[in-house]
């Protein structure tokens, strides 16, 4: 059984089929780039994968862990609990204005870590020191995060004093800091200038580098081809064709996929 | 000398009063106004049509008459009249500023992108951990001045409870014009203007408080 499997996920909106039953499956340690014009659904896909959006039909499965059917109503807790195994970056960031580099990353950290420390020792409210603890060993692991992506320097400044470039390098490692198994990208550079790409696509490669298992939606063809082990073609919400880079990009079968590509390399 | 002591003192009274209003209105409309607001925004249509309509309503209606309504509909249509105008006035200036103060609440938070609330919950943070530690601040950030517009003109307002006999500061100048005295009218504006001048330089103070990052 490969790590990740999804079985004919189904999405709708109202009347409108944005997913029409994607099956998908992807081994631990490998990175899958997920191509495709805007409106084929992949955006859809991984808020599926991380919860976000909840699917009209299909399953996931984990490792063996079947963390989602939708079959199955499940509680807040269990939704929370289950979504952890997948990460998100956002095409947007979504970084937290009110908090610094560090703080983006420390604060879901501490959190998570405090809630298992409870749930371990069975006490609800820990007392003042040991949260305090907590606190200190987040920040120590949010600094590491941010030398791996090259911030150190910008830990103690908030977002709105930083580029987009590296708005995004701290997004990326405060989805790390949570150790998900599944890190998705969506569209990591397209609200980047295009000399701010460059860094961002960087830190990619380093984590493939350091063995995560990714998950990256790309307009960057170049990247896609370079950085995937395996690149999924998505229209009109089924996965058209998938593939080795080279099967994809040098001997595309569908003519959507012809035509996709042609479209994306005229430019 | 005296006469101006005499008329101080009576208005320094008055001026308790209308603080009293102030206050009480203040300490529970702010509450109350974040709970219309959920109303408001409710996801069940028919919640949502009340709260709409109740705030259309309150906003809509001038605030005389709605003191006039509190005061005299308990009495006159259901035979118990209301305990005292002081209680009628507050109950009145609570409704009616609690509605705008959650169209306050609800711009406030309508206008948080939605990315950070998703943000917290791909981190596995919990409802409540996400409104307090990503969304509450930003809100208070963003409602900060048009909360300080509203709550100003409250201090102003407080004028009218006056109309059912509530000895606020303009009523006891008005009492001193009987006795061919207009100043102590004017001399009003001095209290009003200091309060006034204290609340501008706390929200200044707050503003600044939470300059050091951008929504
Ligand atoms: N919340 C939503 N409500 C209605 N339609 C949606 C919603 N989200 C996405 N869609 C529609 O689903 C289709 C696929 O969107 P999306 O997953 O964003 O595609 P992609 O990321 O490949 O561009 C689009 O036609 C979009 O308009
Ligand atoms: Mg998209």
């Amino acid at each position: 059984m490969a790590f990740l499997e999804v079985k004919n996920i189904q999405k709708s909106f109202g009347e409108t089929k944005v997913l029409r039953g994607i099956d998908f499956t992807m081994e631990r340690g490998e990175v899958v780039a997920i191509i495709g014009s805007s409106g084929g659904g992949k955006t859809t896909f991984l808020r599926c994968l991380n919860f976000l959006e909840t699917p009209n039909g299909g399953t996931i499965t984990v490792d063996g862990d079947e963390i989602f059917n939708a079959a199955v109503t499940y509680t807040d807790a269990e939704t929370r609990e289950k979504r952890l195994r997948f990460g998100l970056v956002f095409q947007s960031f979504n970084l937290f204005p009110q908090y610094t580099a560090r703080e983006n990353i420390a604060m879901p950290l501490y959190l998570r870590r405090a809630e298992a420390l409870s749930r371990e020792t069975g006490v609800r409210r820990l007392p003042r020191a040991q949260k305090h603890e907590l606190q200190e060993a987040a920040r120590a692991a949010a600094d590491d995060l941010l030398k791996n992506v090259g911030l150190a320097e910008k830990a103690g400044l908030y977002p709105h004093q930083l580029s987009g470039g590296q708005c995004q390098r701290v997004a990326i490692a405060r989805a790390l800091a949570l150790s998900p198994d599944i890190l998705c990208f969506d569209e990591p550079t397209s609200a980047l200038d295009p000399e701010l790409t460059g860094e961002v696509l960087r830190v990619i490669r380093d984590l493939r580098r350091d063995g995560h298992t990714m998950i990256i939606v790309t307009h960057e063809m170049e990247f896609a081809r370079s950085v995937a082990d395996h690149v999924v073609f998505m229209a009109g919400g089924i996965i058209e064709e998938e593939g080795t880079p080279a099967e994809i990009f040098d001997h595309p079968t569908s003519e959507a996929l012809r035509a996709f590509l042609h479209k994306e390399t005229e430019f | 000398m005296s006469l101006f002591w005499e008329v101080t003192l009576a208005l320094l009274e008055g001026f308790g009063t209308t603080c009293s209003i102030f206050g009480l209105t203040l300490v529970l409309a702010l509450p109350l106004g974040l709970l219309i607001s959920f109303g408001t925004m409710s996801k069940l249509a028919p919640v949502k049509a009340v709260f709409k309509t109740i705030v259309w309503i309150i906003r809509g209606v001038p605030l005389m008459l709605q003191i006039f309504v509190v005061f005299y509909v308990p009495g006159f249509v259901f035979g118990v009249p209301i305990a005292s105008r002081f209680m009628a006035a507050i109950i009145a200036f609570v409704i009616n500023y609690a509605c705008y103060f959650s169209e306050i609440y609800r711009a406030g938070i309508e206008a948080i992108p939605f990315g950070q609330t998703e943000a917290g919950r791909v981190l596995g943070m919990t409802k409540g951990e996400i409104f307090f530690r990503v969304t509450l601040l930003q809100v208070v950030k963003r409602i900060i001045p048009p909360m300080g517009n509203e709550i100003i003109t409250l201090v102003k307002d407080t004028a009218l409870a006056r109309v059912i006999m509530v000895v606020e500061i303009i009523k006891v100048a008005e009492k001193f014009t009987a006795r061919a005295m207009i100043w102590p009218l004017f001399y009003t504006a001095v209290f009003y203007l200091i309060f006034v001048g204290v609340l501008t330089i706390l929200f200044g103070k707050a503003e600044k408080k939470l300059s050091y990052f951008k929504v």
